[in-house]
This record gives C-alpha cells, sequence and structure tokens, in this order.
C-alpha cells in the first residue's frame, strides 16, 4: 500500500516537473495555448466540485465566472483599475452574490434540484445583464468586448508572451487542489458530507447546514470569478456566450460529471478529456460542424452517467483500492436478502 | 422542563397539529401514541425547529425556542432521533457518532461521550469502523440513539424507535429506552406499539388527527374505557 503511495507521488511530481520545464522544452504556441485553457478549466471545475461534490449542484457558475471576466474588464477599460485589485473586486462581487443567492436558498428550503434550477436563472440573468449594459458600460453586449492592450505589463496583468498565463494557470489549479485538500481536512468537510448524505439527519443533529453550505458556495463562487480574471487577460476578449450564460455553466459541470466531482484528480481529467475532444472535432471536422463536439459529448455524458455515475477517474481509482467496498456491496445485498426473507 | 401550549403547524396551508399542549417534566418519559397521520412525527420536527410552527409557543428550561435554528436547539439540549435513526449511510459507525457531538457545546467532551454511550451500547465499539449503510435494522437504530447521545441532551427525542423492526428486536429497543431513562435523561417518545411504549412511560398522550384527545398518567390511560378498546384490543 505504502508502495504504491509512493509511486503515485512520484508519478505526480514526475508530471509536475515536466509541465513546469514543458515551456521550455516545446515551442508550439497551439500545444501551450491548450494546456492554459486545460488548466483554466480544470480550476474552474475543481472549485465547482468543492460544492458538487457534496451534492450542491450549481447551475450558475457560468454567472460567476462572467463576473470576474467582466468586473475586471470594465475596470481596466473605463476605470484603468489594475486587473489584479479588479480579480478581487470580481471574486468578492461574485462571493457577495453566491451568499444572498445561498442564504436565500437554503434557509428556505430550496435545495437539490430546485437549488440547481435557481442558480440556473442566475446564469440567464447574467448574459442579460451583460446585454443590457452593453452602452451604459461598454460591455459590448453581444458584440463582445475587448481589453486596451498595453502590451507587455505585469502590472496589468498583460503578457505579450504566453508562457505567464502559462504558470499563472498552473499556479491556480494547484492552488484549487490545495485547498480541495485543506477542506478535506477541515470540519467542514465532515459537516457537507454528512449535510450529502442526509440533510435533515445532519440538520437534527445540529450542524448548521445554512452556513456551511452558503460558505462553500462563497469560496466556489470567489475562486470561479479569479479564474473568469485570469481567462480574460489571457485571449483579451469577452463575449456572453463564451463567458458566461448556462451554456458555460453546463459545460463546467459536464466536465465534473465526466472526470468524477467526488475525487481530486476527477475534474481535472474531465476538463483535459472535454478541451481535447473540442479542440479535436474543431480541428477535424472544421468549423462547420463547430456543434459536433457537442453532440459528442452530450452523448458522451449519458453513456457515463448511465454507466459511471462516479466519473472516469472516480470509477478507476475505486477499481483500484475498490476490493473493500465491492465485498461490502455483496454483504449489503446478502443482508438485505436476508431481511426479506425475514 | 418542556412545555409547549397552543402548539398549531403544518405543511403549507394544511394543518396537521392543532392546539397541542405538552409537556415533559425533568427526567420524566413521555410518551405520545396515535395512529398514523396523526401529527406525532411532525410534533417532533417543530420542537427540534426542522419545521416552523403557525402559532403557539415551545419552552425550554423556561426559554423559548419555537421560531429558533436546529442548531441552537441541540445547543440548549434537545436532541432527535429521526424515524428509521437516518444514519449516514456511507460513513463508518464512529464517524456517524462523531457527527453526534457536532455542536460547539459538546465538541470537546467527544471521547468522554463515546465512552459514556459505549458502556450504554457495547455494540459501537465493536463495530466502530463498519459502514453504518450495512448494519441491520435493529443494529442502526441503536446506533442512531447513541448519536442523539453524543451531542450530550438532556431531552431526547425517539421518533418511532420502533418503526420496521421485528418483535425481538423492539423489546431490546425498548430496554434501551428505560436504561436511558434510568440514567436521568427525560425522554420524548413518540410510538404506535402502545403497549410496549407504555410501559416505559409516565406520561401518556393520545394525538388523533392533530388533537391531544387524551393526557394522564400512565394508569388513567390503562383505565380509560374508550381507549382499552381501541387502542389496547381489550
Amino acid at each position: 500500500m505504502k508502495q504504491i503511495k509512493n509511486l503515485k507521488r512520484g508519478i505526480l511530481l514526475f508530471l509536475l516537473a515536466l509541465l513546469i520545464v514543458w515551456p521550455f522544452l516545446f515551442q508550439s504556441k497551439y500545444l501551450l495555448h491548450i494546456l492554459i485553457l486545460i488548466f483554466i478549466w480544470s480550476y474552474v471545475t475543481t472549485v465547482w466540485s468543492y460544492m458538487g461534490r457534496f451534492g450542491l449542484v450549481s447551475l450558475g457558475h457560468g454567472a460567476f465566472f462572467g463576473i470576474g471576466v467582466y468586473t475586471t474588464a470594465i475596470l481596466f477599460n473605463l476605470h484603468h483599475v489594475s486587473p489584479w485589485l479588479g480579480m478581487f473586486v470580481g471574486g468578492l462581487v461574485a462571493a457577495a452574490i453566491a451568499v444572498v443567492l445561498g442564504y436565500g436558498c437554503f434557509k428556505f428550503g430550496v435545495i437539490g434540484h430546485y437549488f440547481a434550477i435557481a442558480t440556473l436563472v442566475l446564469s440567464e440573468i447574467s448574459t442579460l445583464v451583460i446585454i443590457a449594459l452593453r452602452d451604459a458600460l461598454q460591455t459590448g453586449g453581444r458584440l463582445g468586448l475587448t481589453i486596451r492592450s498595453v502590451g507587455t505589463s505585469p502590472l496589468y496583468l498583460q503578457f505579450d508572451n504566453k508562457m505567464y498565463f502559462y504558470f499563472l494557470a498552473l499556479a491556480l489549479l494547484l492552488l484549487a487542489l490545495f485547498i480541495w485538500k485543506k477542506i478535506d481536512e477541515s470540519k467542514a468537510q465532515m459537516a457537507l458530507k454528512a449535510v450529502g448524505e442526509d440533510e435533515e439527519a445532519a440538520l437534527s443533529l445540529g450542524i448548521d447546514v445554512v452556513k456551511y453550505k452558503t460558505a462553500v458556495f462563497a469560496l466556489s463562487a470567489f475562486l470561479t470569478a479569479v479564474g473568469g480574471t485570469v481567462y480574460v487577460q489571457f485571449t483579451m476578449f469577452a463575449d456572453p456566450t463564451t463567458c458566461t450564460g448556462v451554456g458555460l455553466s453546463l459545460g463546467i459541470v459536464f466536465k465534473a460529471i465526466i472526470g468524477g466531482m467526488y475525487t481530486l484528480w476527477g475534474p481535472t481529467i474531465g476538463s483535459l478529456l472535454i478541451v481535447i475532444l473540442e479542440e479535436y472535432t474543431r480541428l477535424f471536422l472544421g468549423s462547420a460542424y463547430v456543434s459536433y463536439s457537442h453532440i459528442i459529448y452530450g452523448l458522451l455524458i449519458i453513456v457515463l452517467i448511465r454507466f459511471l455515475p462516479k466519473g472516469l477517474h472516480g470509477t478507476v481509482s475505486e477499481i483500484f483500492q475498490g476490493r473493500r467496498k465491492r465485498e461490502a456491496k455483496t454483504l449489503l445485498a446478502g443482508r438485505q436478502l436476508a431481511e426479506n426473507r425475514d | 422542563m418542556l412545555k409547549i401550549e397552543g402548539l398549531h403547524a403544518g405543511y403549507g396551508g394544511f394543518e396537521v397539529l392543532r392546539d397541542v399542549s405538552i409537556e415533559v417534566g425533568a427526567g420524566e418519559t413521555v410518551a405520545v401514541l396515535g395512529p398514523n397521520g396523526a401529527g406525532k412525527s411532525t410534533l417532533l420536527k417543530v420542537i427540534a425547529g426542522l419545521l416552523k410552527p403557525s402559532s403557539g409557543a415551545i419552552h425550554f428550561e423556561n426559554r423559548r425556542i419555537d421560531g429558533k435554528a436546529p442548531y441552537e436547539i441541540v445547543e440548549m439540549g434537545i436532541s432527535l432521533v429521526p424515524e428509521g435513526g437516518r444514519l449516514f449511510p456511507e460513513l463508518t459507525v464512529y464517524s456517524n457518532l462523531m457527527m453526534g457531538s457536532f455542536n460547539k457545546r459538546t465538541r470537546r467532551y467527544f471521547k468522554d461521550s463515546l465512552e459514556e454511550v459505549a458502556s450504554l451500547f457495547p455494540i459501537i465499539k465493536q463495530r466502530k469502523n463498519q459502514v453504518a449503510g450495512l448494519m441491520s435494522g435493529g443494529e442502526r437504530q441503536m446506533v442512531a440513539i447513541a448519536r442523539a447521545l453524543m451531542s450530550r441532551p438532556k431531552l431526547l427525542m425517539l421518533d418511532e424507535p420502533s418503526s420496521g423492526l421485528a418483535p425481538k428486536i423492539v423489546a431490546s429497543i425498548f430496554e434501551f429506552v428505560k436504561e436511558i431513562k434510568d440514567r436521568g435523561y427525560s425522554v420524548l417518545m413518540v410510538e404506535q406499539t402502545v403497549k410496549k411504549a407504555v410501559n416505559v412511560a409516565d406520561h401518556i398522550y393520545l394525538l388523533e388527527s392533530g388533537r391531544v384527545e387524551f393526557h394522564g398518567k400512565k394508569e388513567d390511560f390503562l383505565e380509560n374505557p374508550k381507549i382499552k378498546r381501541s387502542y389496547l384490543g381489550i
């Protein structure tokens, strides 16, 4: 067991080292671009899973991402505020909205599917608001906005060389994974797990369910908005379809489901697969068939939810460490049989 | 200790409890009996803060508790064992018990509470690392009661502890209730198995379609001719 753990650690360290030296070894800008996208989406998906893994399904993370994108962009374009500051402002705005929406929902029993729908509405509203503020805040509406370029300027989080974003995005992803670990060690994790398993039982044990759920929602929203900032500084362009709204929200959820939201690496693996899939279909089927990738991953989702509800990584790691669980399942089945016979 | 006056409660516009008044003294065991749909579980949910009453007042140790959040009520010393135990099926017995002493007041006494509870239910030591979902119904009920005791309550509320269990196991569950009572806890129990519940109770309330139809001492309950006919089958 310990050997396996060491082996795993070794592989991870090797991968990390490889990722760090990658941009120095390979000059392909295209691959670098794809890797940056993979890091950013892995980060956002991991952050989404902070709550998703406890049964708190948010379809509103597109809105939080968009808040990060547009807050930064508008503050910079109109008021020349550094995106480093914009990142925090965006994060705080997103967290504030999460607190209001979350507290309201959880306090009054809007949970499960109903919570998902409430957050879905938030996604839709975010798109509409951005379109409505086309002139007032120069969001550009459906046409999108471009960040004013100042060349390479660390102060304004703009770099001509993609390498900077590569490391920034990688650092973000590592941070997200680190926070996941921290949550796992905290007492909030116990509370949230109990809530995820049986909310009413958790309530009757004196767990302040509303507090823990709202807190994790706010944390997740804050970090998602930060991801939005980095994304828009990288692409220098934002429009409501790619940077906010229902489509983006669902994209995040799909990545989490495909990779598996219950394990540390699941969201990353899901994002890796989806980004590659999207690139592949775009390259080989051409832009005329752009939506083919959606059809393919729609089908993938159906197949995966049916056969691997814990996602690819979740299921694979269960197979590896799962002998105990399988035995438990047979035991359970046997016991149910016995009970029925009584 | 617990005093409920003129309590009305329900779901949406539908009223389940109508003008219910109940009292539980310190160290007393009170059984609330009644048929399905009488509002027994609703009553416990209201006390635990899981459901807000539409009117009436609940006092616990002279403090008003209706309208308080469930976690505040647990802090004050009321603990509910929901119907069927409602353990966290994927957590181990040990983790389930840990969740029982999650609240601020009792978290630091976790080890002591565990010892105390284990002296009552030796099974939780043997089965510490078992996943709760894999236990039998009777074992689950015991662990659920143990979990509730982990919050060091003054008042323990049991929602149909016998539901879904074989008669032999029901008998042993009531033995445990008796022992819990002997250890000085106040118990408020909701039940359908009248005879066994009456045996351990000091006071009986009979709830029918949301109203208290009878309340009194065990002896009066057993002597009441109407109750004899419809509930005791004598």
